[in-house]
């Protein structure tokens, strides 16, 4: 080890020209709350850590069309303090504010939460219900991809040498909408998902379910955005009968493995139980708006 | 020497005006402003940093060990292993200390230290044990045990026999012990009973989980001697067992102790304190060790896992008439699990005649474990409780009435030979009944338990001192440690003695060369016995305050006395003085024979025994098998509160503790034997959230044998908390869990297993 370089650009550029060049291995960081511990533990010893938190334009929260644009490196409570996102995306809030502490979260970000890639972290399925996009920005331009085409696995992207995700984007919501998020874990909060739910659907006029994604967390080696389960939603009144076939679809959907966390059997039961409720939650306040 | 104590009785009559207030810690200002200096805080000039480089293989043979990369290495100035320490032989106290410190002929355990690097550096230390090579020859391990006991099981040591079995035994085993205890005759027991109950139980082992992980510098001078400067729960132990190990006369080792963050138990004995020894031995410069979280679970003692079979018998009004337990402690690599407590303390809250037991102790490849909070008897009382609350059942009677009806009185003998003294088990579970949560409705869906437990409470070798400074003011010294504010508690009562505000008194823990000897604080023996020393020495200074005055007034001392803080004639026969306060007698010493101090030590003895019983409430998520406590009761007898907020806050903790351990605390191990989960992320302790505002009540049945009534109560509090939780989710679901931690896959299980679960 020849020690570590840490930059602090303040404009994208620069950011992207340092990443470039660098030599050996490089990491961006944000918050840096999964980051620093990883260094910490000698899971990972990089050459170059590029802070990302001096540039202007990752850090606001901007509205864009009827629909938001958020910073990748806004902070979990910075978004949590933003009255308009929060009345809009509740959802997307429940899962920010399960990252962690009101003191990580006072550091980590929701570029670097969807970034690391943990299979368990928890803005991630609210994202994706949510249909948000990346912008992406490397060496070749700049380009928006689904933010389920992020995670490729544990800890792994699909982002190419150079490239850094920018901000994230959330189109104008239609009429009596609603999503929601929760997850499971043996303790009330300071705890890693067991089994993560987000569930965003869309009414029409008589309360039938036009439109819904579902996006389970922590039961596979990526968030899994579930057809399937979306599927049983659509069209129904969102009633008993369609809940049941949520559950039994969104457990079909999992493909978990055995761990300290819990065990497949208990993660592909609890990933049905917490599809029905979430989609109840998600229903109400469909209703409301 | 002969002490003033020696005769002295519970007095009831005494009026009390600090004994029973709530002052403000002296130390606690500086806790909470981070001025106080914990283990991890103590910097030397020239100080090394050590780090210890640990077996990642639970069983393997120690082939060779190649330290010279990683002494070449710049920065590096010592590199230790085995032949750093004397060879001390295998299956001895010392020989056993010795290797759990540092791996000799094999690793027993993930986590075993196998070598030890001091640097000028942590980054370099840490680079330097990436480079010592280690030539393992991998064993088959095991884990669990009930498997270590089978025939053909991996052995772990070769000399191993086990104790308390008659005959020759050819072959090494991993049960270390066997031992019987029993009185009467359950056969008979049984005979007459109209309802017996039985179960099979487990546990897994918990940690004790306090936050601040060791931390100690080590500065070994020229001529032999050694500074050791840690986070302990008992300096001369800590002194005389490095000195063992080390082959160093104990006088040449001085010990100071550090703030204590948190102890439980786990830190009676030394882990990284003897390596840091020999570091700085070897590199001429004081070494610091302080282990990471990582570490501590890994190496450091966790609770023995146990499996129990028991068996209980009651006839049909009430009266229990027998009790049977086969029982197994996992001791980790190393005997020393305190296992004989959990036979001798499962059944003592109840007054039984006929009682059989037999308990194993067993190695298996895991860290040594080590005392937590009454080691070995909350996990074994997990069961006992839950065939108690079934008996109730049965019979038909209140959970408290059937347990009151039971319960241990005054005059009763028990398993373990002892015939109690005053004790409070009847008042106490009587408190409990007249509990509003006891005597509230259980809302629809949730559960109640209820659940009671006992501890010896210990005593034993202790030193004290007082001195009276010339202002008037007080300063007492224990060799003891101050592991949850025992410093204010002697405080209080030298404050009570001596008729003086609490504020003028100021206690401070010596190191092993200030004090005689002292056993560890450990087994609720602390405020007790350190109490006593301090009790005797402050009426040793009053009995020379008495002579002081009696001097400067030309009277026999028979004619003074002192009473509130001041020495009165103790009539007007006696001749008419102006009363003489401390600070009036303390400003004359230096015309008359110096300063005025007590100082006494003593085997103490008669430690009351603790009772105490739970009251939780849970409700029980169907869909998740989560278990949410919703309402917490301890009722528990202190003897006499010296410092009311005090016990409560051993009573709180207590209760918290046993909830993780109930619920989700556990260590998890992978096929390959190394532990999963050796962080707070993946190993479960509640966080605040978790756990409602636990209500408590003090009951106070004097303890006769203590000037002020006391008894410990650092251990009862866990002792009935695995049970009572168990018992109100069996409440809630209709099914009492037998496998500890009763998380929610396996309460999910129990749901699904009897159709009972919802969404």
């Amino acid at each position: 080890m020849t020690g570590l370089r840490y930059e602090a650009p303040e404009n994208l550029n620069a950011a992207m020209a340092l990443l470039g060049g660098a030599e050996g291995s490089a990491r961006v960081m944000a918050g840096g709350t999964d980051l620093i511990i990883q260094i910490d533990n000698e899971m990972i010893e990089p050459d170059l850590l590029v802070d990302i938190k001096n540039i202007k334009e990752m850090r606001s929260i901007d509205q864009v069309d009827g629909g938001y644009r958020v910073g990748a490196a806004v902070t979990g409570m910075e978004l949590m303090e933003h009255e308009g996102f929060c009345a809009t995306w509740p959802g997307v809030i429940e899962g920010v504010s399960l990252i962690g502490s009101i003191q990580v979260k006072g550091r980590a970000t929701v570029g670097g939460n969807v970034c690391n890639s943990s299979p368990a972290a928890d803005s991630p399925p609210p994202l994706i219900a949510a249909g948000a996009t990346a912008t992406i920005v490397g060496p070749n331009g700049s380009r928006d991809i689904p933010v389920e085409d992020i995670a490729v696995g544990p800890g792994k992207t699909s982002l190419a040498k150079g490239e850094i995700v920018v901000a994230f984007n959330f189109a104008k919501r239609p009429a009596h909408s609603g999503e929601a998020y929760q997850r499971f874990t043996p303790r009330t909060e300071m705890d890693i998902a067991v089994v993560g739910v987000g569930v965003n659907l869309t009414l029409d006029g008589d309360g039938t379910c036009i439109a819904a994604r579902v996006c389970l967390g922590a039961v596979a080696a990526t968030a899994l955005l579930v057809d399937e389960a979306a599927a049983t939603l659509i069209g129904t009144k969102v009633d008993e009968a369609a809940l049941d076939n949520l559950a039994k679809a969104a457990s079909a959907a999992c493909r978990p493995i055995d761990d300290k966390r819990g065990t497949i059997e208990f993660r592909t039961d609890v990933a049905g139980v917490l599809a029905r409720r979430v989609a109840l939650v998600a229903l109400e306040r469909a209703r409301k708006n | 020497m002969a002490t003033i104590l020696e005769d002295s009785k519970f007095n009831p009559d005494q009026k009390l005006k600090v004994v029973g207030t709530n002052p403000v810690k002296h130390d606690g200002p500086d806790k909470v402003t981070g001025r106080a200096k914990f283990g991890a805080d103590m910097y030397l000039p020239g100080m090394l940093f050590g780090k210890i480089l640990r077996s990642p293989h639970a069983h393997a043979i120690l082939k060779s060990i190649d330290t010279s990369a990683a002494e070449a290495l710049p920065g590096v100035n010592a590199v230790a292993t085995r032949d750093d320490f004397p060879e001390l032989q295998a299956g001895t106290p010392g020989g056993d200390l010795s290797r759990n410190i540092m791996a000799r002929e094999k690793v027993l355990y993930d986590g075993h230290p196998v070598a030890a690097v001091a640097a000028t550096s942590e980054s370099i230390a840490r680079r330097a044990l990436k480079l010592i090579k280690v030539e393992y020859e991998i064993l088959p391990h095991v884990i669990d045990p009930v498997e270590a006991m089978q025939p053909g099981a991996p052995i772990l040591h070769s000399h191993l026999r086990t104790k308390g079995v008659e005959g020759a035994q050819d072959t090494p085993t991993n049960v270390v012990e066997r031992l019987v205890c029993e009185m009467g005759d359950v056969e008979k027991g049984f005979a007459a009973a109209d309802f017996i109950v039985e179960g099979e139980y487990d546990s897994k082992p918990m940690h004790q989980s306090y936050i601040e992980p060791q931390g100690c510098v080590a500065s070994a001078s020229q001529d032999g001697q050694i500074e050791l400067y840690c986070c302990t729960q008992g300096i001369h132990v800590f002194r005389d067992r490095i000195g063992e190990i080390l082959k160093i006369d104990s006088a040449k080792i001085r010990v100071s102790q550090s703030e204590m963050g948190g102890g439980f138990g786990g830190k009676t004995s030394p882990y990284a304190e003897p390596v840091a020894a020999v570091l700085s031995r070897k590199s001429a410069r004081p070494v610091k060790i302080v282990l990471t979280r990582n570490e501590v679970f890994r190496c450091t003692g966790p609770v023995s896992a146990t499996k129990s079979k028991i068996k209980m018998g009651c006839t049909k009004d009430g009266k229990i008439t027998a009790a049977q337990a086969d029982l197994v402690f996992q001791t980790g690599a190393f005997t020393g699990s305190m296992f004989f407590n959990g036979p001798w303390a499962m059944f003592t809250r109840y007054a039984l005649d006929n009682i059989h037991t037999v308990a194993c102790e067993v190695v298996s490849n895991r860290p040594k474990v080590n005392a937590f909070r009454a080691p070995c008897v909350p996990q074994i009382v997990f069961g006992v409780e839950a065939l108690v609350s079934e008996m109730a059942n049965k019979v038909g009677m209140d959970q408290i009435d059937f347990r009151l009806k039971n319960a241990a009185k005054e005059g009763d003998t028990t398993v373990f030979g002892q015939t109690f003294e005053r004790i409070g088990f009847v008042e106490t579970l009587e408190a409990a009944k007249q509990t509003d949560h006891y005597k509230s409705k259980l809302p629809e869906g949730w559960g109640r338990g209820v659940s009671t437990g006992f501890w010896f409470n210990r005593d034993g070798d202790t030193t004290g001192s007082l001195t009276i400074t010339p202002g008037g003011s007080v300063t007492i010294m224990v060799g003891t440690s101050d592991v949850a504010g025992s410093r204010i508690s002697l405080s209080m009562m030298a404050a009570e003695e001596l008729g003086v505000p609490v504020e003028k008194v100021r206690a401070i823990l010596s190191d092993t060369a200030m004090m005689g000897n002292n056993r560890v604080t450990a087994g609720s023996r602390t405020t007790y016995s350190a109490g006593m020393v301090i009790v005797d020495s402050a009426r040793q200074a009053i009995a020379e305050m008495c002579r002081r005055a009696a001097e400067i007034w030309g009277v026999p001392v028979e004619g003074v006395e002192f009473v509130d803080g001041a020495v009165h004639p103790s009539s007007s026969n006696v001749g008419e003085f102006e009363p003489m306060s401390i600070a009036e007698i303390a400003a004359k010493t230096s015309v008359s024979h110096g300063a005025i101090s007590g100082h006494t030590e003593m085997n103490v003895t008669g430690a009351g025994p603790g009772f105490g019983v739970h009251l939780v409430d849970c409700e029980v998520d169907r869909g998740t098998g989560r278990v949410d406590i919703k309402r917490y009761t301890v009722i528990e007898d202190a003897g006499k509160a010296i410092h009311p907020l005090q016990v409560e806050g051993q009573y709180q903790g207590g209760a918290i503790q046993g909830v993780g351990w109930a619920l989700n605390e556990e260590y998890i191990y992978g096929e390959d034997g190394r532990l999963q989960n050796p962080g707070f992320l993946d190993y479960r302790i509640p966080v605040a959230s978790d756990v409602p505002m636990v209500d408590t009540v003090i009951v106070e049945v004097p303890n006769p044998r203590h000037p002020y009534g006391l008894r410990g109560v650092g251990e009862v509090p866990v002792t009935p908390t695995l049970g009572a939780v168990g018992n109100a989710i069996g409440d809630a679901i209709g099914i009492r869990p037998t496998s500890l931690p009763m998380s929610p896959p396996k309460i999910l299980k129990l749901l699904k297993d009897a159709g009972l679960n919802t969404n």
